[in-house]
């Protein structure tokens, strides 16, 4: 049985609905991220995990039980807020040890428990400060202890690491990941950056106006993402438009108006006719000289239109035949050397068969 | 920086604590000067003072400095009762000023943000009109034959009490105060409370605290610079208040300011007065230093931001 049940669940505010009929599980251990721009809902949904919200319609449960009765203070669910909310009041021990203090757990063995919670977040010996003497991260750390330290069922985290800036993030993320195995808390994590979702996370639920568009692990989402909203959210995405021509089990033909026929592979629920398009990632697009045509199977022609470099790789625009514009990615494995093709060639784009994605519209 | 900022700086500075410091020292140094002079002298014949020195050709005593005035004070235990009375009156005005108040300033506080405008318009509404004709309409509300008295005086017939007077007394004394400092309480609280991050609340509870827990765990603590600030505001006017206990009050209901304006107006005893004035400014003082050592300690100037 999943920890956390989601089940039907609605929420409108006047004519906007937040959360539409979503349904998730989520498993005990699980580092489980919902993924979308703002606006789509996922901290209205997790409002309604933690109990701030109510959902119009639907079920959450816990370990199979309802728990939409139960007012936020009485779930064994605690939330990490993206302003951390530390009480300015007390010091980062009182801080931490709030949880406890309130379920009336203060014994003998409060403040080595705190005490090791503090070390757990790398913060030992800052237990007499005070919040306003500290620095983003540092209170950033004492919110997980503190959100951490009575062993929640589950622990929400609102964009944790949105109010720091990119390299003290990235830091955080690790610490984040080995925080959560050494817990052994199920973790519920609403960001809208998808490097954060990637890297983190067991799995991911993408959302979008209110809707679940797919939840999946991460290089399944970013590999086989389910429709254009999904392939275009998470990395960048070349789209080239097609029409269905022939359907079964191991491919699907496509027209590609003014390029011509495709081949790529077979997808479950796709009919003759349908219109959506082909998604293939810039890092599986190569780029090779007219002189190669011969040896690729899946590829257009098409001329160099601008290049940017950027050290590891240089990225591409190739022009097609139609004006489509077609992005590539190439590593650069020569030290000194900027590209590999000058403005203005005529190269082909080619890419792996397994590669090329059709999306329904 | 070179000196011609300096100088420029410095004189930025005074132009701006410039005029704030003349104006203490004109309207509270001097005038505390004078009165302190003035508790040191002798009384004149028919009221003022007398002459530090002796006319020529007069002899005898009765000019120059004294002691007198200090030894008087402490020679009766009436003045240090009335002392002692007026710092009850002021303390427990401030409670119930502190207890009517924050209900109130916790529902500005939260209310949405045009409503508190219109809110804190009401709370200071009154003083648009003058305090004495306020202090003289509660006479006619608490009078002998006000609406009030005839209730109140009904109901406690009904339970076989028998009637009271509610006007010239303690009580009357005790209404006027709160009534007339109860803004000056629920300003203070509700500009500390409206400042509190609403966020904080939501992970009190999500960390498990109950809505008793929350306020005396998150909204108190994180008050009492406001409550501090109010309780001062009303402690400090009510200790020296005169007209309410003259004009609610009965004849035992005197306190230190009334004591004072007698010596000034009744009984002219110019000495005599300004020696209280002085007591009452030092006692002021005293609780004035006390509360910001308090504000101190408490942390509060460690989180305030």
């Amino acid at each position: 049985m999943a920890l956390l049940e989601i089940c039907d669940v609605t929420k409108s505010f006047g004519d906007f609905t937040a959360v539409n009929n979503v349904n998730i599980a989520i498993d005990t251990g699980e580092f489980f991220t919902l993924l979308g721009p703002s606006g789509c809902g996922k901290t209205t949904l997790l409002r309604m995990i933690a109990g701030f919200d109510l959902p119009d319609s639907g079920q959450i449960l816990l370990d199979g039980i309802d728990i939409l009765s139960i007012p936020p203070e009485k779930r064994p669910i605690h939330t990490v807020f993206q302003s951390y909310a530390l009480f300015p009041h007390m010091t980062v021990a009182e801080n931490v040890a709030f949880p406890l203090k309130m379920a009336g757990e203060m014994t003998s063995e409060t403040n080595s428990r705190v005490k090791e919670f503090l070390d757990k977040v790398h913060l030992p010996g800052f237990a007499d400060r005070f919040p306003n003497e500290l620095s983003g991260g540092q209170k950033q750390r004492v919110a997980f202890a503190r959100g951490l330290i009575n062993h929640p069922r589950l622990l929400l985290l609102d964009e944790p690491l949105g109010a720091l800036d990119a390299k003290l993030r990235e830091e955080m993320q690790i610490e984040l990941v080995d925080l959560q195995k050494e817990a052994g808390v199920t973790f519920v994590f609403v960001t809208h950056s998808q490097n954060e979702a990637l890297a983190l996370s067991h799995r991911i639920a993408v959302m979008n106006h209110g809707n679940l568009e797919q939840i999946d692990q991460p290089s399944r989402i970013y590999g086989f993402p389910k429709n254009k909203f999904v392939a275009g959210f998470i990395g960048k995405t070349n789209m080239l438009n097609a029409q269905v021509l022939e359907s079964t089990s191991s491919h699907l033909k496509l027209i590609l108006s003014g390029l011509g026929e495709m081949t790529v592979p077979g997808k479950e629920g796709v009919c003759v006719g349908d219109k959506g398009a082909i998604a293939i990632r810039p890092e599986q697009v190569e780029i090779l000289p007219y002189s190669e045509e011969g040896e690729v199977k899946n590829y257009f022609r098409g001329k160099v239109h601008d290049y940017l470099y950027s050290g590891d790789v240089t990225s591409y625009i190739v022009t097609l035949v139609d004006g489509t514009r077609i992005e590539a990615l190439l590593p650069n494995s020569t030290p000194g050397q900027a590209k590999s093709f000058e403005v203005g060639d005529s190269v082909l784009v080619a890419w792996k068969y397994e590669a090329g994605i059709f999306l329904n519209e | 920086m070179n000196n011609e900022n300096i100088i420029g700086d410095r004189v930025k500075k005074w132009l701006i604590v410039g005029p704030p410091l003349f104006f203490l020292l004109i309207f509270f140094v001097v005038p505390s000067l004078i009165m302190f002079v003035t508790s040191l002298r002798l009384p004149g014949e028919f009221g003022g003072l007398a002459p530090l020195v002796a006319p020529v050709g007069e002899v005898g005593g009765g000019y120059g400095l004294t002691l007198e005035a200090y030894k008087f004070l402490l020679s009766n235990t009436l003045y240090a009762e009335v002392f002692l009375k007026s710092f009850g009156v002021a303390a427990v005005t401030t409670l119930i000023c502190l207890m009517l108040a924050y209900p109130l300033a916790l529902l500005i506080s939260r209310s949405r943000k045009r409503f508190q405008n219109l809110m804190v318009l009401l709370v200071v509404l009154p003083f648009a009109s003058n305090f004495l004709i306020r202090i003289y309409a509660w006479m006619i509300i608490l009078g002998p034959e006000s609406a009030v008295s005839h209730l109140i005086n009904t109901i406690l017939g009904v339970l076989g009490i028998a009637p009271v007077t509610l006007l010239f007394s303690p009580f009357a004394v005790l209404v006027g105060m709160v009534y007339v400092h109860l803004p000056f309480m629920i300003l203070p609280l509700y500009t500390n409370l409206e400042k509190h991050d609403s966020v904080l609340l939501d992970a009190a509870q999500d960390l498990g605290a109950s809505s008793w827990q929350r306020f005396w765990k998150i909204t108190w603590p994180m008050s009492l610079p406001g409550a501090l600030a109010g309780s001062a505001l009303v402690f400090i006017p009510v200790l020296g208040m005169f007209a309410i206990p003259e004009m609610l009050g009965g004849t035992g209901d005197i306190l230190i300011g009334n004591l004072i304006k007698d010596q000034f107006l009744g009984s002219r005893d110019w000495p005599f007065g300004s020696t209280l004035s002085i007591m009452l400014t030092l006692a002021v003082l005293a609780i004035a230093g006390l509360t910001a050592w308090i504000t101190r300690r408490m942390g509060g100037m460690k989180y305030a931001e």
